[in-house]
């Protein structure tokens, strides 16, 4: 019996087709980047705030010690939601937090620590949002915890209980 | 005196950008080519989100400083993946999203031959 390419063939094709768009239906058309990795911190020279001086990012981070960069801002409602948990963190012995004043007006974000307390060991400023893209973020908040120069582990918005428990134990 | 005067502001007043001509094009493509990560589905150029605005003064500083489109987008890959580019690069990732365009060219060419150009000759 001669089997007919043709039809066969199409039916293959099909059958393809189908199978990639049907496993593309249960991916997320949400990119999500990578929570997870190693990655050298970035290098530049920053405002502090409050103050003319500039610092650099090597005069900020030692080894053998862990640090939290958060990015934040006193028009940003999440930030609010996280501050507890930064307050709780500024505790820790040996965690340093590092605030990144992400595009916001001096005298709020100084009536925001005001009002909330300020759990920042040293900030800067970001007026333009050029350094928080150095840091390959791409909104507020977001927090990196730093060891030994490397980026350990990257939150993506504010931190909540699970990710603050996260942090705990990355840093006992 | 009054002259250089004038001539000093109208220098002032025409190169008042950073950038030439040419780079401010340069900064145009490449933001067309960047995509807005806050707003997905916008590219940078059209966006108007703090992300996308921010990114178009690093554009424009990388630009200030030298760097051509190339170096531009290994810098965006390396901060926020190849995702960012919406002109994929061919790699193993993307062989078959590029390849399966003249696969399925020269399948259907080779059954549009068998069809009808030697059938006919039969």
């Amino acid at each position: 019996m001669k089997i007919k390419t043709l039809p066969v063939f199409i039916t293959i094709v099909f059958f393809i087709i189908f199978f990639i768009f049907f496993k593309g239906l249960q991916n997320s058309n949400i990119y999500v980047p990578k929570s997870e990795f190693e990655n050298d911190i970035p290098s530049f020279k920053a405002q502090i705030f409050d103050s003319e001086k500039k610092i650099n990012s090597t005069d900020i981070f030692d080894d053998g010690k862990f640090y939290l960069v958060n990015i934040w801002a006193s028009w940003c409602a999440p930030c609010r939601i996280e501050h507890p948990f930064l307050m709780n963190l500024s505790n820790q012995k040996n965690l340093e937090i590092i605030g990144l004043n992400y595009k916001d007006k001096k005298e709020n974000a100084k009536k925001f620590l005001k009002e909330l307390n300020n759990p920042y060991e040293i900030i800067i400023q970001d007026k333009d949002g050029t350094i928080a893209i150095e840091w390959g973020a791409y909104g507020v908040p977001e927090s990196f915890l730093i060891y030994n120069n490397k980026i350990v582990k990257k939150i993506i918005g504010p931190i909540n209980k699970d990710s603050f428990l996260k942090i705990q134990e990355r840093i006992k | 005196m009054k002259l250089i005067r004038y001539l000093i502001i109208i220098f002032l007043v025409t190169h008042f950008n950073i950038l030439n001509a040419q780079d401010i094009n340069m900064q145009n493509k490449i933001t067309k080519n960047l995509r807005c990560l806050v707003c997905q589905g916008q590219s940078v150029y059209d966006s108007d989100s703090e992300f996308a605005n921010s990114l178009k003064i690093v554009v424009k500083q990388k630009l200030y400083e030298g760097k051509n489109e190339k170096e531009i987008y290994d810098y965006m890959k390396k901060k926020y993946g190849e995702w960012i580019l919406y002109d994929t690069e061919f790699n193993k990732n993307t062989y078959f999203l590029w390849l399966l365009p003249i696969l399925m060219f020269l399948i259907g060419g080779a059954i549009i031959l068998k069809l009808f150009i030697i059938k006919k000759k039969n």
